[in-house]
Order: C-alpha cells, then sequence, then structure tokens
C-alpha cells in the first residue's frame, strides 16, 4: 500500500494504470459514441417518461433478482437468475441514460438511478413486490418478460433511434429470459403435488398486476401476451388463475408500496453515504 | 511499409475478450469498424454482447491501452448498438478457437420475420451440441446459464465431461 487511498494504491499497482480498476459511478457512459441526438419532431418529454419508465422496471426488477443469490435453489438457477438480472440491469442503464438526454436537465444514469425518492421511480408495481418462494419469483418473471418482449419488439419501430436500438437489442434477451420462466412453470405445474400447488399459488398472486401492465398504447398488446401465457399454462397443465380482486396499481403515475422505499434504501445508500464518490 | 490505418486495424484486431480470451474481440464479431481521421484519431466501434455485459468497460480499457501502446495518442472508443451483437457475428476463425479451448461454438442463431410476436420455446432449440471433448453427439443442456451470460452448460453423455456452449443469440 503506497498511498492511503485504496483505489489510488489499485491503480499504481497495475501496469495498466487505473484503467482496469475503474468500474463503478463516473466511469463509463453505455451511449458513448452512440448518436445521442433527439429529433426536432419528437416530444422529448414524452420520450423521456417512456425511458424512464422501462429503466425503473428493469432496475427495481434486477435487484429484486440478485436478491435471490445464495438463495435459489440450485447453484444454476442462481446464476439464471443472476445474468438475467444483469441483463436487465444493462437495459436499465441504456435507458435511464437516455431518460436523462431526452429530459435535458443534466441528470445522468447514475443521478437517476440513486438520488430519486421513491415516489419519482415510475417502475410498475409487479417489479417491487418482495421475493416470495421459487414459484412466485418465476411467476412474476413470466409475466414481467412476456410483457416486456412486446413492448420493445413495439419500441424497436419508435421514432427515436436510440431507443429503437436499446428495444431491438433487448429483444432476444427479454425472449431468452421469458424461456426460461416458462420452461420452469412447465415444469412446476406439471411437477409434484407440492411444485404444482405452489406455482398454481403464484400466478393466483402475480395475475392481478396484469392490468397494470397495459395502458395507453400498450392496450394493443395485451391479447399477444395472454396468448402466450394460456400457452405456458397449457403446457404446464394449469388452469387459468382465478386470482381475487385487487389494484389497481398506479407505479407509473408513482404510487408504490412502502416495499419500493425498502429496496431503494438498500439499493441508494452506497451512493447517498458520499454522493460526490467516484469508485 | 504498413500504412497507419492498417496499423491501427491490426492492433485493435488482436485485443483479445476479458471473458474467452482465446478470442479477440474481432473473432467475437464486437469489433464493428476502425477508423483513422486527418488529424491522427483512432476511433474503434464496439458492439456488446449482452445489454449488461460486465466486461464491456473493461474491452474498451483494452482496446484503448492497446491503441495507445501502438502509439496512437488520440483514442475514441465508440458503442454501437445498431445492428445488435448475434453470436452469428462470431468468425469461423472465432468458432475454431472457441472448440479448440473446449467450448462449443453456437450454431446458426435463430432468425425471426420481423413483426408477430415471437414464438415460444418450451425445448432447447439446438437439440445436437457436439462434444467439444470427444465429438460425441450425445450431449445434454444442464443449464440455459453458464459462468457469463453468453454461455450455457452442457455436458457429454459419452465422456461424462462438463463443457459450455457459446448461446445462440
Amino acid at each position: 500500500m503506497t498511498d492511503d487511498h485504496v483505489y489510488l494504491s489499485l491503480a499504481e499497482a497495475s501496469p495498466e494504470g487505473d484503467a482496469r480498476w475503474a468500474f463503478g459511478t463516473g466511469f463509463e457512459d453505455p451511449l458513448h459514441g452512440v448518436d445521442t441526438a433527439l429529433l426536432p419532431g419528437l416530444d422529448h418529454a414524452e420520450l423521456a417518461s417512456l425511458c424512464l419508465a422501462l429503466g425503473d422496471d428493469a432496475l427495481v426488477s434486477a435487484q429484486r433478482l440478485a436478491e435471490w443469490v445464495t438463495l435459489a435453489p440450485e447453484l444454476e438457477e442462481e446464476v439464471a437468475l443472476a445474468n438475467i438480472g444483469l441483463d436487465l440491469l444493462g437495459q436499465a442503464r441504456l435507458l435511464l441514460s437516455r431518460a436523462g438526454q431526452a429530459e435535458g436537465a443534466g441528470r445522468d444514469e447514475d443521478q437517476l438511478a440513486y438520488f430519486r425518492a421513491p415516489e419519482e421511480f415510475r417502475n410498475v408495481v409487479l417489479a417491487e413486490l418482495p421475493n416470495g418462494d421459487f414459484a412466485h419469483c418465476v411467476a412474476r418473471l413470466l409475466l414481467l418478460s412476456s410483457w416486456r418482449l412486446a413492448v420493445f419488439q413495439a419500441l424497436s419501430a419508435h421514432p427515436d433511434p436510440v431507443l429503437a436500438a436499446i428495444a431491438a437489442k433487448g429483444v432476444n434477451e427479454l425472449a431468452y429470459h421469458r424461456d426460461h420462466a416458462a420452461q420452469w412453470t412447465v415444469r412446476l405445474g406439471d411437477g409434484t403435488e407440492e411444485s404444482r400447488r405452489r406455482m398454481t399459488e403464484a400466478l393466483d398472486q402475480v395475475w392481478p398486476h396484469l392490468p397494470e401492465l397495459f395502458h395507453g398504447a400498450d392496450q394493443g398488446l395485451r391479447g399477444d401476451v395472454e396468448l402466450t401465457l394460456r400457452q405456458v399454462l397449457d403446457a404446464a397443465g394449469l388452469e387459468p388463475p382465478h386470482p381475487a380482486e385487487r389494484g389497481p396499481y398506479r407505479g407509473r403515475a408513482g404510487e408504490h408500496t412502502e416495499h419500493l422505499t425498502e429496496l431503494l434504501a438498500e439499493l441508494q445508500s452506497v451512493a447517498r453515504a458520499d454522493p460526490e464518490a467516484t469508485w | 511499409m504498413v500504412s497507419l490505418l492498417q496499423l491501427a486495424r491490426d492492433t485493435a484486431a488482436s485485443v483479445l475478450d476479458p471473458e474467452l480470451p482465446m478470442l479477440t474481440l474481432a473473432d467475437l464479431g464486437v469489433l464493428r469498424e476502425v477508423t483513422l481521421a486527418a488529424d491522427g484519431q483512432v476511433t474503434a466501434s464496439l458492439a456488446p454482447t449482452y445489454s449488461g455485459c460486465p466486461a464491456l468497460a473493461e474491452m474498451r480499457a483494452d482496446m484503448d491501452a492497446a491503441l495507445r501502446a501502438a502509439g496512437f495518442t488520440r483514442v475514441d472508443i465508440r458503442t454501437v448498438l445498431d445492428p445488435p451483437w448475434s453470436s452469428d457475428w462470431i468468425t469461423a476463425e472465432g468458432r475454431a478457437k472457441l472448440a479448440a479451448a473446449g467450448i462449443a461454438p453456437p450454431g446458426p442463431a435463430v432468425r425471426r420475420p420481423p413483426g408477430g410476436p415471437v414464438p415460444l420455446t418450451l425445448t432447447p432449440i439446438r437439440t445436437v451440441v457436439p462434444c467439444p471433448h470427444c465429438g460425441s453427439r450425445d450431449t445434454e443442456e444442464t443449464s440455459r446459464f453458464s459462468a457469463t451470460a453468453c454461455k450455457a452448460l452442457r455436458r457429454c453423455r459419452s465422456c461424462r465431461e462438463p463443457f459450455e456452449q457459446v448461446k445462440e443469440l
């Protein structure tokens, strides 16, 4: 240790200089070099709120998936959930960066992720609910990824070329996530009496959130998504869920449960402990 | 005499992937373009494999360092999102290097016609993935995810060896 500052010591010890150690805040703009000019005819505020909402869904989902690490039923599944979370975190970084550019107030991905209050988040409530058992994780992933896949497919033709490219890139990733969740739904639904019971209960829990996923322009996607979900349930030999009436949920308007507050307290704690820090 | 542009291209093409160091970023299809401006600035464009690939920062740092070590003082490493990277971008040489290192190369990625919902896949797309160790075709998928986002885990039923496979994306 040649310096009191750990980071500087590490940088000095590395023959490549500090490039190898510079991960985290302040290092890398995920859209560096991409032409991020905003088209004049576009509603920038609308683009910003669209990117923000989809970025928040991804960020919050990635955090819930990360919580499964060390708790998943088997090692391979732990790796799977972490990888899915990582894909979503990558999507969140791109989308929040784009949201900041469209907003035009000088906020970057880190400021949007770490320095907003819960009521400023626009994620759907389904994403923020606490983790339950593994069947709940599968059911939520099935709903969220089936829906997000359809949304991203539609957005691949968005007039903003950056959002269109982010969406087109995400489509293949999301199809893989959805198929993973679908395969587990079939395995659990068509498995033992216990796994079937749990899968059925989990689907009943997440199903009341279907309406909050589809609003405005996304309404038209609902038919296709429900068709896919029905295919999965058929393959699993499961009846369509009979959920209790709940909601309406207004996460897109900033109305959240206390669970988001807890999630953000953990997610934002390091950045908020020293807002000027880079690492 | 090698032109400066050729030097920049050769240098960029020799940078190794941090996670699959048997491959260069050119083999992996991540390196899209290298240009040299009149003022001497080298611009290398990288296409990320997965949106959240944590190796991208490392790739950029390695690319930047290699070009600077080759004598270029003005270097810009850009991100390209469009067209998105797919495993089809891995070169034939890259595939041969993967197989030689015991990692099964990907088959052709499934291409869907534009429009219409993405069809659901409830069973592995590619059922025959030859074992990179013994060549047996009798292998099974043990996990759809492996140590990195871009690989799956398989096992050979003949030689009993587990192996990784670069996924079709």
